[in-house]
Formats: structure tokens, sequence, C-alpha cells
């Protein structure tokens, strides 16, 4: 059973596993793609680690600067020079740190479930990977927006928590993330533990429509959507500007976070292949695949 | 091997381990029997929770057999032979959904009455809160099948079980005590009921498909 599993997985382990046997060059090996046997696999490319390293450390600086400078200038912005609402005053303010939170919470979820058919489907092994990642760094930008919600909360409900539709589905999103982070890592088989990950995250989808929905299903204390792609924005310009660019701040945040850890992932299964690789030349045995 | 001879299996497995499936019942009857004891046996506060209090317990209770659900036969490789039997994964799956409930579910639906009375609940809310037991605790097996084959072979699969079943289990909950409480106030409870039926025709597919997929992964 254990055998046939770990050799289920396809490129990547393969590419590990030729690192081990051949430690010395195993680095130069890696970071020269074989050319794509045929056209139209374009996901399986990036399947290639080596590949996905050089394109992940040209990307990484963009990334982590670019959602800096955007969300410190978006908070900058709104948080001092934007304008206080006529109704809540400043505590409105709130709204630049937790909206784009909660985009990211719901984006972050959407983008675990697109991993997990990767996974599932193709069985792509970065997939597998970026789907791990996601899991904590989701689960942080839920909790950021769980808190400032509650801080906002305080003030305007003169609650920190009401059991509405709205709070209780992002409650229930921050406990699947949770599930998911400690599912993934439960199995002393890594790859079983990315085809569960992937089943339960997919499972847990129903909750997204549930999320976006909620304000219009039920009558919520939490208010509906101010913003949609298709109408005009019901809201002061002067407050949409910073919003989106501390939302678009999140977002390369996010994929920056995403991204590192990614890579940290890669080189981790690198490095651990190597080690078994040594200890088995050191033993003289035959290096076994684990 | 067919659907209903695997049924048949299951209910003979259950039957032959009597304590295994007597105690998911016996923890329904003790947790709700912790709750007049801990709040006070007023009658009003009481009757107000016990709908909350049979479905959190009923929640509970029907979460402790899931565990041997698969976990006998993943250890004896029966689970491998099952999979080869001819029928699809996704229908071993439903087959054990189907089991749990008729072992587990079907019982606590029967004692939830006696319990609701002895919670004071009011005679007249009981229909209503049996009405949402039934699709609720079929809804529950369904998910808690799906959530026993994902931690399949886990490390703590018994503590992580929960932590992924219970969070999905919510909006039955909701949908569940928010009947009676419809019912206790005067409303219909009929919005509700439905709401639960919908869950119930949305699981019934996709969790034993779900399911399906995560014994053949756990199989491979």
């Amino acid at each position: 059973m254990t055998a046939e599993s770990s050799a289920a997985p396809g490129g990547f382990e393969m590419a590990s596993r030729a690192a081990m046997f051949r430690p010395v060059d195993a680095l130069s090996s890696l970071a020269t793609p074989a050319a794509p046997k045929a056209p139209g696999r374009g996901l399986h490319r990036f399947a290639n680690p080596g590949r996905f390293l050089r394109l992940a450390a040209a990307l990484q600086p963009w990334l982590t600067a670019g959602g800096l400078i955007l969300t410190a200038a978006g908070l900058v912005w709104g948080l001092v020079f934007a304008p206080a609402d006529w109704q809540q005053g400043d505590a409105v303010r709130i709204m630049y740190v937790h909206v784009p939170a909660a985009w990211l919470a719901s984006a972050g979820y959407l983008a675990l479930a697109v991993c997990s058919v990767l996974s599932l489907v193709w069985r792509h092994p970065l997939a597998d990977l970026a789907a791990a990642e996601i899991g904590p760094v989701g689960a942080a930008f839920t909790g950021i927006c769980l808190a400032t919600g509650s801080l906002w909360g305080k003030p305007m409900w003169g609650a920190w928590w009401v059991w509405d539709a709205r709070l209780t589905s992002v409650l229930v999103l921050f406990f699947l993330y949770l599930g998911h982070i400690a599912l993934i890592r439960a199995f002393d088989d890594p790859t079983r533990g990315y085809r569960a990950g992937a089943i339960l995250a997919l499972v847990g989808v129903v909750n997204l429509p549930i999320i976006k929905f909620s304000v219009d299903w039920w009558n919520t204390l939490h208010q509906p959507a101010t913003i949609s792609l298709t109408g005009a924005p019901s809201m002061y310009l002067g407050m949409l500007w910073p919003l989106a660019l501390t939302a678009l701040g999140y977002t390369l945040v996010f994929a920056a976070l995403v991204t590192a850890r990614t890579r940290a992932a890669v080189m981790e299964r690198r490095i651990r292949a190597l080690l078994m690789a040594a200890a088995a030349r050191e033993d003289g045995a035959v290096p076994v695949a684990a | 091997m067919s659907m209903l001879a695997l049924l048949g299996r299951e209910l003979r497995l259950s039957l032959r381990h009597g304590t295994d499936t007597v105690a998911a019942l016996l923890f329904f009857l003790v947790a709700a029997a912790l709750f007049p004891l801990a709040i006070g046996p007023a009658p009003e506060t009481l009757g107000r929770l016990a709908p909350g209090i049979v479905w959190v317990c009923a929640l509970l209770a029907a979460l402790l057999p899931l565990e041997r659900l698969f976990g006998a036969d993943y250890e004896d490789g029966s689970l491998d032979q099952l999979l080869l039997c001819g029928l699809p994964a996704g229908a071993v799956a439903a087959v054990k959904a189907a089991a749990h409930w008729l072992v587990t579910g079907l019982p606590l639906l029967l004692a939830a009455a006696p319990i609701g009375l002895m919670l004071r609940l009011k005679a007249e809310l009981l229909p209503v809160l049996l009405a949402g037991l039934l699709p609720g605790t079929l809804v529950l097996s369904l998910l808690g099948t799906a959530g026993a084959a994902i931690v399949l072979g886990a490390r703590r699969g018994g503590v992580l079980l929960p932590l992924l079943v219970l969070p999905l289990a919510m909006p039955v909950l909701i949908f569940g005590a928010g009947a009676v409480e419809a019912a206790a106030t005067g409303l219909s409870p009929r919005p509700h009921l439905l709401l639960l039926a919908a869950v119930l025709a949305l699981a019934a597919p996709l969790c034993p498909l779900a399911a399906g997929a995560a014994i053949r992964a756990a199989a491979e």
C-alpha cells in the first residue's frame, strides 16, 4: 500500500528521487527543465520544481514589495486622509483593514479549492504543496477579518460578536481552514494527507456561496454588499480608492506569503531527499524511497 | 456483492458488537441528563433550551461510532475487498452511511422524544423536533461518513474527525433547532424544515461521492 502510494505522484517525486540517486549534480539537473513532451500540457510544465523555483524567485520580490507598498499606501490613505463617515465617524476606517481581509479569506479558500481540484484530478504535485501552504495564510487572513470585525462591531452594534448569518458562516470558514491545516499534516505519508485535504477542501466549498449571499438571504445585522462588479459603486470615491489599494496590496501580500512558503516547501523536500541519499551512501545500502 | 448484501453485512456486524452500538445512545441519554443538573430544573428555562440540548447531544452522539465506521475494515483489509467487490466506491460509502443511520441515527431519533419530555419540552412541539431530527440525523450520517473516510489512516483521526464534521454540521443544527423555535413562537416551522430537506438533498449525492474518493485514496 505504501509503496504504491509513494510511487503515484509523478513528476515532482520522480524529480526528487532522481536527485537522491545523483546527489552531486542534483541541483543542476533539477534546474534544467526537460522540454515538455507534448504541447497543451501547460499546467504540468510548472510541475518541474526547478522551473517553479526560478519563476517564483523572479516573482517573489515584486509580489513582496508591491504588496507591502500598496498595503502601506492604502492604509495610510484610508486611516489618515480619507474622509470620516457621516454616520460612523472615524470607526469607518476599520473598513480598510477588515474588508480586504474578508475578501482574501474567501478568495484564499477558492484558491485552495482550485489547488485541490488540480491535485485530485491531475495529481499536480505543486498544487499539493500550494494547498498545504495556502491553509495557514488563509486562516490568518480569516482571523484578521474576524478580529477587526469584532473591533468594528463593538462601537457600531454595541457587541463584540453577534450570531448572524455572515459572522457565523465566516466563523465556519475559519474552522474549515483550521481543520484543513490539521488534516493535511496528520498523515505519515504526505501524499495521503494531500488527497484527504483536497477532498475536505472541496466539501467545504459549499460554504463560500453561503458567505457571499448570507447578507441577502437572511436579515443580518451585518450590512449587505456595498460594492459590486456590475453596478455603480454606492460609495464615495474618496473611500473607494484607498479600499481598492489595500485590497490589491492584501492580494499581493497573500500571494507573496504563499509563494514564499511553497518555495520553502519545495526546498525542504529537496534537502530531505539529499540527506536521505547521503545517509544511504554512508550505510552502503540501496536507497529506499520512503 | 449487491448493496443490500453489503448493508446486511454492516447491520450484522453492528449487531454482534452490540455495546459499541448502544454506547452512542447511552452517551445521548447521559449527556442530555447533565443539562437539567447544570442549569437547574426550572421548567420554563429548561423547556426553552430543550430543542438545542437535544440537537447538540444528538450531534455529538452521532459522531461517536464514526471512527469505527471504516476503521475496522481498513485495518483488517476488508476495505480493499469491498472496493474490489464490483460496487463503485461511492456506493460502498452510501451503504456505510445508511448503516450508520440505521444503527445510530434511528435510535437517537426514537430516544429524542422521551428525552425532550424529560427536558420539559412542550408536548405539541415534539412532532416538530422529530420532523427536524429525521432529515437532520440523515445529513449527520452522510457528513459523518465523508469525515470518517477522509481521516482514514490519519494520526489522531478520532480527534480530527469532530473538528472536520462539526463545522459542516452547523447548518443542520441551525435549521433543526430553528424549526422548533419558530413553532414555539407561533410561526410556521415549514421554511426551516424545507431548508433541512434541501441540505439533505445536497448531501445525499455529494457526501457518498466525497467519501468514495477518500476511501479509494486510503486504499491506494
